[in-house]
């Protein structure tokens, strides 16, 4: 198929030109006020919503779980077998992230998440979904084409490593526990998350690269 | 329903890209929408599956090009019509012409947002009174319906034979609940399928894909 690319350089989607992003800007700002009158929403609240996904639920809470896993033979047990439970367990139960299922990957599987009927995404542990994750390419390419998916990431998956794609149908959240960095078994908990990544969670970056937390 | 919200193994919209350092939000109206959808939900005047289909009723080719956060507007805009919690003339005015309806819970305040998201309100899972159908190993084929209405069974994967693979619990079913038909809750599946039942034999035989399907999306084989 032609590799058509409806983006710029900067990777940036340009579907829409300015003025069209102004009239949503407007329209927005006259529906908050109308809602506002009307008695629906608060506006303080709204600040509050956009302060917590901006700064306190992010990608930070799957790293911990993660890392804890890594280091913590009894968690990571428990994950693996009810990771509501365990993830619940470290205070992570905000929404989109009621029922949860951990995959992990192996030497000889990697796991990758979509949602290719919406934007189904673990906000609880992940915050709010990139861009990418909720676009069209995305979307369409990573259940007919994985591999496709992690070249686009700069990922070269070994033809014998078996992808397990999960399309996120339900109200089931996934998260990839991305494999631990060799070299790393004297490395405390708080160190180690700081290596794991939102893609590696996803499964669009398989290596964790050491530098990370330098 | 076939309409724009259904991606899976479409071609020809080009790579994946990311964009570097990407912030949360590229406007402040993305961010007002995101956080008016969260604190309209917890008025409770329509549940997750409604207000999914609500954005899937778009024009496809609207669908497809408009940015996400503004997919979320429409959505929610056009469930507060149908609810009548605001009038047509109401959005064209920026002005209310009509009193709220009666029994509306207050607006989520500001010292309730942080356990609101907590309340692990959108759990989906219902006592069963039933047993499974199907147990873990057991062969399914799904089912090859296309309803005009909200369905989780995406087109790539009907009229496909796949395996349980996990049994996850007793679910609201959308199929019904984003139809305005209640929870009537069913049991809820992984199902895997190789990859090869998917696209045919191009595709690498030690891939799978996985979906979270109910019971009355498989038929036993």
């Amino acid at each position: 198929m032609s590799d058509h690319n409806p983006t710029d350089d900067d990777g940036h989607h340009h579907q829409h030109d300015h003025s069209h992003l102004g009239e949503m800007d407007a329209r927005v700002k006259a529906l908050e006020s109308l809602l506002v009158e009307k008695g629906y929403v608060d506006p303080a609240a709204l600040d509050e919503i956009v302060e917590i996904y901006q700064s306190r639920i992010g990608p930070q809470n799957g790293a911990h779980v993660v890392a804890k896993a890594w280091t913590d033979a009894d968690f990571h047990t428990w994950l693996m077998d009810d990771a509501t439970a365990a993830i619940h367990s470290l205070g992570y139960t905000s929404r989109q992230g009621e029922h949860m299922v951990a995959v992990e990957n192996t030497d000889s599987v990697h796991h990758m998440v979509v949602c290719t009927l919406c934007s189904c995404y673990p906000w609880s542990v992940l915050g709010l979904p990139p861009t990418w994750y909720k676009s069209p390419p995305y979307r369409s390419k990573a259940v007919i084409d994985p591999r496709g998916v992690l070249a686009d990431f700069g990922e070269a998956l070994p033809d014998d490593v078996a992808v397990e794609v999960h399309d996120s149908t339900a109200e089931t959240r996934y998260l990839v526990i991305p494999q631990r960095p060799t070299g790393t078994d004297d490395w405390s908990e708080e160190k180690l998350a700081r290596l794991v990544t939102r893609n590696a969670m996803i499964g669009t970056q398989r290596t964790l690269k050491m530098d990370a937390s330098a | 329903m076939n309409g724009g919200q259904d991606l899976g193994g479409m071609q020809g919209f080009g790579p994946v890209t990311e964009e570097p350092n990407e912030p949360k939000f590229h406007a402040d109206w993305e961010s007002r929408a995101m956080a008016m959808v969260v604190a309209l939900g917890a008025l409770g005047q329509w549940n997750i599956d409604q207000s999914r289909h609500a954005r899937e009723s778009l024009n496809p080719a609207d669908y497809l090009t408009f940015p996400y956060y503004q997919i979320w507007v429409e959505g929610v805009q056009a469930l507060m019509l149908k609810r009548h919690l605001i009038q047509p003339e109401e959005l064209t005015s920026g002005n209310q012409v009509a009193p709220p309806p009666s029994g509306l819970p207050a607006a989520l305040p500001k010292d309730k947002v942080w356990d609101a998201l907590h309340a692990l309100g959108g759990a989906a899972d219902r006592p069963a009174q039933t047993q499974p159908s199907f147990a873990v190993g057991d062969t399914i084929k799904t089912i090859a319906d296309h309803p005009t209405g909200h369905t989780r069974l995406p087109r790539y994967a009907r009229a496909k034979t796949g395996t349980i693979s996990k049994v996850l619990g007793h679910h609201v079913f959308p199929d019904s609940a984003g139809n305005d038909l209640g929870d009537d809750p069913k049991w809820l599946y992984q199902v895997c399928f190789t990859a090869n039942e998917l696209w045919g034999n191009s595709a690498n035989p030690r891939d799978n894909v996985t979906l979270d399907l109910w019971e009355p999306h498989c038929v036993k084989t």
